[in-house]
């Protein structure tokens, strides 16, 4: 008797501790690699904060080291980077960079190709067989 | 005797269980999501907050943190500052003429499937004789673009009064980068603070929340 009794008390334990666990944790991993991006992105709307080149240093070090990690770089950030590299005067570095977001998120695509035409640079458009 | 002891501990137990339950899980009356899972988004596109503060940077604060909540939620979110300078080069300038724009314009210039419409009540640091106290709370709402529907809105808030508790994932994560700054400078505050009113506000599995979306392996839309 003692020992169902002891053993119902260590169940009741497990489940109540299982239940409180239950209540604070959200999904395990993150889906991105977000590092100092929206830190970034802030600095890039309130101007002055950092320099375009500051930048571009910075998130391609965050690229390689998603890249080492096999982590995704988040929505928005090749197209963000293109956008650096543009005002830096890399017009074909930001044309590449705004094709990647594309390919990585096919929801930008519209969006890229008006970009990308802007650009002077109509995108070839690729057949799919 | 015996069984009736028993029978009343075990009550009690169940008891516990049920108050715990409910502590866990009691949303304030459930939203109703018939239209936001009708219209099945997968892309937002964020639009610059409105400002009710009289803090000038309070629009990006909340604009740059609103991205990730969303993203982790499993949406593609477009591009914050090329949008920026997208509305800049068409002339718009700030976020009530932005905000003013026809859903049909947005969906049709960027292909968006819902857009993200926030209001910034509060956003900065009150300083008191002996305290002070940093507060962010944002108001926001979905509406699908290819309709104009309005599928969600909500609102939520973060302060340096409330206690901070251990939280894990990615609230947890934001906490720490709130207390971590307290040892840095005061300068900033209210931008670590934004990142938590827009998680409370726009991340996944809160009461009454965005759902989430098509790129979340969690996916609460019906496929």
């Amino acid at each position: 008797m003692k020992l169902i009794a002891q053993a119902t008390r260590g169940a009741i334990g497990i489940a109540l501790a299982s239940l409180l666990a239950g209540c604070a944790t959200p999904p395990p991993k993150p889906l991105y690699a977000w590092e100092n991006f929206p830190r970034l992105q802030y600095e890039t709307l309130v101007p002055a904060e950092t320099t375009p080149d500051e930048q571009i240093t910075q998130l391609q070090l965050q690229a390689e080291r998603a890249a080492v990690a096999g982590e995704a770089l988040p929505p928005g950030f090749r197209a963000h980077l293109g956008m650096l590299y543009l005002s830096a005067g890399n017009q074909a570095e930001a044309s590449n960079l705004w094709r990647a977001e594309k390919v990585a998120f096919p929801e930008s695509a519209l969006y890229m190709d008006k970009l990308l035409n802007r650009l002077g640079a109509p995108d070839t458009k690729q057949v799919k067989q | 005797m015996k069984t009736r002891k028993l029978f009343s501990s075990r009550t009690g137990v169940v008891l516990a269980l049920a108050i715990l339950l409910q502590a866990c899980a009691t949303p304030p009356t459930p939203y109703d999501y018939s239209a936001f899972k009708q219209a099945r988004p997968a892309s937002l596109l964020v639009l610059p907050p409105l400002n009710d503060s009289p803090e000038v940077n309070a629009t990006a604060g909340v604009w740059a943190q609103s991205v990730r909540p969303l993203a982790e939620g499993g949406y593609y979110v477009f591009p914050i500052t090329l949008v920026a300078e997208t509305f800049r080069q068409n002339g718009l300038d700030n976020a009530a003429d932005i905000q003013e724009v026809s859903p049909q314009k947005l969906h049709e210039f960027f292909g968006a499937d819902a857009a993200v419409y926030i209001r910034v009540i509060d956003y900065g640091t009150t300083y008191k004789v002996l305290s002070s106290d940093t507060r962010v709370a944002v108001e926001g709402k979905i509406i699908d673009l290819r309709s104009g529907q309005l599928l969600w809105q909500g609102q939520a808030a973060a302060s340096s009064a409330e206690q901070q508790q251990n939280q894990g994932g990615l609230i947890g994560v934001l906490v720490a980068a709130v207390i971590k700054q307290i040892s840095d400078t005061v300068t900033d505050a209210a931008f670590n603070y934004a990142a938590i009113a827009d998680y409370r506000l726009l991340g996944a599995a809160q009461p009454n929340g965005v759902l989430t979306g098509p790129r979340s392996p969690h996916s609460q839309q019906a496929k």
